[in-house]
């Protein structure tokens, strides 16, 4: 990382540690700023709301690795998520889980070689009345058959 | 997404208008709203079903100057929506149902602790409460009441089931790992940030919206003696209707499926992935904490599906979501997920699959909090209410 990106991000974690204020439970929306911002927490940024926070980089770390939408690595530019569970998997889950792995030429867990998109499954996404749903993002698609999931990645930007 | 609000009871979906509750509250005194409370029977509506009026009332008569009111909207059960049909379409009464509570144990603040997963509802959710600041429904002396203060943040969740634990909730909020607490001490005397504190499920504020307008007797007229009021049920699987529905505590599984629309059902998995598994020969029993209970999660199979690829969804899930502090859970949910693999690909013995059963039996008493006491809770109902289908030749292995 370049020393102009290292002060870019320190500033910009500063600002997030004025708007929710130094205290312990001000972590959790920090990270998920950093994370929505820069698709995942680099240890530079960690180390530094560690600092601001007056807590140990571990305890930082530990939090980041205990929640699944935070991570430690850097992920495609679109997360991608589709719901694993009982009423999808039944609704057809799998077909469109295969359709979108041979449309994009990844598997789930994998980020595309343009770093657009990464695929994960999630559980339950709460749309278990109008399965098999997908989250882009924050955005929720539900009623999913293979062919219409297909169009729905094929529009992520 | 569409709407999917299928039958609006009574109840819940009684008439209600903005700020009508807080309104009635602020006139009453805290007591006469805790006797209201106490008289309509409302049990918590996440699944437990601790009395809300006791709840309460220990918050309220913790000693403190400062206290909290967290709604618990980290709906992460499998088959659990009723909340986001709540939040979308109905957050008066939830709200509402938050500044009375803040009310009536003496706090200033609310927090509503919104699972990951439903970030899309946040902008709405925000302009409601910037609404309700608007009218004195939030902010300072609320509707016009002096000295009483009142208001309300969103906090977001980062996709972690056990985080629905109300003590895990707390340690979230607290910028902490998500794991559950050792209780005593209870969040009523030490919660969020070791302050009183009372967490209540989204669907138990609405409650309270109602019956402080309408009354506790009115309320408790509602369902059976035990289960007092409606419930709201998040219903899917296999079902020409899914949706939320409203139904009064007692109403039998299987007057439940004909109203749905459900041909020929097999199971009813009733609360969810870690509630229990009801075969055909008993929906004749009762939805309710009596019998029954749920949080709302009603999932229909039909006889084309496979209960141990049911069962092997289900403990998939516990594996990722089981936080990993408390021994039983973290081993135990691994082992009876291997369990059902070898059933899966027949190297199992009928020996190991009943110390496996045990096993479970540990875990509900072993296990330091819900997650992992009501995990084993399908494993054991699959196993034993469908033995025949998963050992006897017509599924497992063998399956068609």
């Amino acid at each position: 990382m370049l020393v102009l990106e290292k002060n870019a991000l320190t500033d910009e974690i500063e600002k997030l540690v004025l708007k929710y204020g130094t205290s312990r439970s001000s972590l959790l929306p920090i990270l998920q700023d950093i994370q929505r911002e820069h698709r995942y927490i680099s240890d530079f940024a960690q180390q530094e709301v560690a600092r601001l926070l007056d807590i140990h980089p571990v305890e930082v770390n530990s939090v980041i690795s205990f929640y699944a939408f935070l991570n430690t690595t850097p992920k495609g530019k679109n997360i991608v998520r589709l719901c694993q569970t009982i009423s999808c998997d039944f609704q057809g889950k799998k077909a469109v889980a295969q359709a979108i792995e041979r449309e994009l030429g990844i598997s789930f867990g994998q980020t595309t070689k343009d770093n657009k998109i990464t695929l994960e499954y999630a559980n339950c996404l709460g749309m278990c009345d109008q399965g098999p749903a997908l989250l882009v993002n924050d955005k929720v698609y539900s009623h999913l058959t293979p062919e219409k999931a297909v169009q729905i990645i094929s529009e992520i930007k | 997404m569409e709407k999917k609000m299928k039958r609006k009871g009574t109840v819940i979906f009684s008439e209600y208008t903005r700020g009508e509750g807080i309104k009635k509250a602020l006139q009453k005194s805290r007591e006469d709203i805790l006797l209201e409370i106490r008289e309509s029977k409302l049990k918590g509506r996440g699944g437990a079903g601790f009395p809300t009026a006791t709840k309460w009332m220990l918050t309220a008569a913790a000693k403190s100057d400062v206290k909290y009111v967290i709604c618990n909207a980290d709906e992460g059960e499998p088959g659990t929506f009723k909340d986001r049909v709540l939040l979308l379409e109905y957050p008066e009464l939830v709200f509402d149902g938050m500044v009375i509570g803040g009310y009536v144990i003496g706090a200033s603040e609310g927090i509503l602790y919104l699972r990951g997963e439903y970030e899309y509802m946040l902008k709405s959710l925000e302009d409601y409460l910037d609404a309700m600041r608007k009218d004195n429904l939030l902010g300072k002396n609320i509707a016009g009441k002096k000295g009483f203060d009142f208001d309300i943040k969103i906090r977001l969740g980062a996709g972690a089931y056990v985080c629905g634990e109300e003590t895990a909730l707390i340690e979230s909020l607290e910028g902490h790992r998500g794991e559950a607490r050792n209780r005593p001490p209870f969040p009523v005397n030490r919660g969020f940030l070791h302050k009183p504190t009372t967490v209540n499920n989204v669907e138990t504020f609405a409650s309270v919206s109602h019956i402080v307008v309408k009354g506790g007797q009115w309320y408790a007229k509602h369902g059976t003696d035990k289960s007092s009021g409606s419930k709201l049920f998040s219903i899917s699987g296999d079902c020409e209707k899914p949706g939320v529905y409203e139904l009064p505590w007692g109403t039998k599984i299987s007057e439940l499926l004909e109203l749905v629309g459900a041909k020929d059902t097999k199971a009813v998995q009733v609360g969810g992935a870690s509630g229990t598994c009801i075969p055909k020969s008993q929906f004749d029993r009762i939805l309710g904490y009596e019998d029954a209970a749920t949080g709302g999660s009603i999932m229909i199979f039909n006889e084309s599906r496979n209960m141990l690829h049911v069962l092997k969804n289900f403990m998939e899930f516990f594996v990722e979501e089981s936080c990993g502090q408390c021994t039983p859970c973290r081993i135990g949910n691994t082992k009876l997920l291997e369990g059902v693999e070898m059933i899966e690909n027949g190297t199992y013995t009928f020996g190991y699959i009943n110390k496996l059963k045990d096993l479970g039996k540990t875990m509900q008493v072993a296990s330091k909090c819900g997650l992992g006491q009501s995990s084993p809770n399908s494993f054991i109902s699959i196993l034993e209410n469908f033995k025949d289908e998963i050992f006897n030749g017509n599924g497992g292995v063998h399956g068609k």
